[in-house]
């Protein structure tokens, strides 16, 4: 035998299930009088400095059909590439519970080291047993120094991370959960 | 925070075919693993400001009469890997009230609303890693899965510990409920070892008399805190 090593087990994951809305945003819902507002209603204050951007998208599962049920978060530096303070960078992206599109309006990236302009997503739902971890970047940014992006083995899957532009200042990033063109997840 | 990809062994897997919805749902390529960068090393940070003084009052919080139930105290601290505290965790809740009903458009089962209560609470951890709240015991409820299935009463939380790669949702059960060996959802998990630690044990001593009951439910992040001296910056 020998001495034990003393550290702890991650507490196991269980799925957000169907109902991840009461407890992250239930002003979103309709549950008006808990808390005066959600948390992470949006990323920056409006008087933030950078560029504009807004960011839209659907999850889809295995079938095609829409997640309206899905929750997601994000967090990203700010334009000059540095996270926080506080609470900025991180937002709650609740989806539109008829149509599943979400909607993240912020300021673009800046770069962080030698990694390209990014926005990191985490994506709960009824389903997913333990909450997905990916991320957008940009597409027309130079990505070839990226050393997460540089590590993707199957290149052919890169653009699944890549955010579309869909007009000035607007960009599309669906996340498919399964079946063709699913989405790069992380474990990092 | 220095974080390594996730131990998986204790996680349920993304596709758990006795719980159904999983099937479609679960990404079906390998993860991609390597080292956490900046990005998910950092996260947003929680301030006591941002909270109510009823947040953790689930029995007062949505209309301030008290909601009908078994009335508990859920109480906790939230450590990582190393067995250290985090401090100014951000810990949510929500549940089913007392019935098993959730105030939610989509859930129509036949156990009424408590106009009193919301079924959601939030807050922050102490200096040691310490929470508590108070709520009510929440009711059994089916669900459509297999022909006749019922989650044991279940508290779902949310945790937001200081690196955003350590975002976390579990549920917490209740100790000696014989739903849970024949709920699909908890037993996603594979070892029942790992499943036990999401079961809460009555605690008779932090139970007030004529009060309340309580049960205890610690949380482990992954992620060891360090000091800055070992913090060392990263190419990325
Ligand atoms: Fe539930």
């Amino acid at each position: 035998m020998v001495q034990p090593l003393e550290y702890l087990k991650e507490t196991p994951s269980q799925t957000a299930g169907p109902y991840v809305h009461i407890g992250t945003t239930p002003n979103f819902i309709g549950n008006a009088g808990i808390y005066p507002e959600d948390l992470g209603l949006k990323p920056f204050p409006d008087d933030v400095a950078g560029e504009k951007i807004k960011v839209t998208g659907i999850v889809y599962d295995g079938t095609g059909t829409p997640l309206r049920d899905v929750l997601l978060e994000s967090w990203q530096a700010d334009a000059s590439g540095t996270y926080g303070p506080g609470i900025q960078g991180w937002a709650r992206l609740p989806a539109n519970q008829d149509t599943g599109v979400w909607t993240l309006e912020t300021v673009k990236p800046g770069a962080v080291g030698k990694m390209a302009p990014h926005i990191a997503l985490w994506i709960v739902a009824r389903g997913i047993n333990v909450g997905l971890q990916t991320r957008m970047y940009f597409d027309g940014d130079d990505l070839t120094t990226d050393p997460v992006l540089a590590r993707i083995e199957h290149k052919i899957r890169v653009p699944t991370l890549i955010a579309k532009s869909d007009g000035p200042g607007s960009w599309r990033f669906d996340i498919h959960l399964q079946g063709d063109g699913e989405t790069i997840f992380f474990d990092m | 925070m220095t974080l390594h990809p996730r131990t998986r062994d204790q996680h349920p897997p993304a596709y758990a075919p006795g719980y159904k919805t999983s099937v479609p749902r679960s990404p079906k390529q390998a993860l991609l693993a390597m080292g956490a960068t900046a990005t998910e090393q950092t996260g947003p940070v929680f301030g006591h400001s941002m909270l109510g003084e009823l947040d953790s009052n689930l029995i007062l919080n949505f209309t301030g009469e008290p909601a009908v139930g078994e009335r508990i105290v859920v109480y906790g601290r939230v450590l990582d890997e190393n067995g250290r505290p985090v401090p100014n965790a951000l810990v949510e809740v929500w549940q089913a009230n007392a019935g098993g009903r959730y105030r939610h458009k989509k859930d129509g089962y036949l156990a009424p609303l408590d106009p009193n209560f919301g079924g959601c609470g939030r807050v922050l951890t102490g200096e040691d890693g310490s929470y508590e709240f108070l709520t009510v015991k929440p009711g059994a409820y089916p669900w459509p899965n297999g022909p006749n299935d019922w989650r044991p009463a279940h508290i779902h939380y949310s945790l937001c510990g200081p690196s955003f790669g350590q975002r976390l949702i579990t549920q917490m059960y209740f100790e000696g409920d014989p739903l849970i060996a024949r709920c699909p959802i908890a037993n996603t998990i594979a070892n029942k070892a790992d499943l036990d630690r999401l079961v809460a044990p009555l605690d008779m001593n932090r139970a007030r008399p004529l009060d309340f009951l309580a049960y205890k439910f610690d949380i482990v992040l992954r992620g060891n805190r360090q000091t800055m001296f070992e913090n060392k910056p990263e190419g990325m």
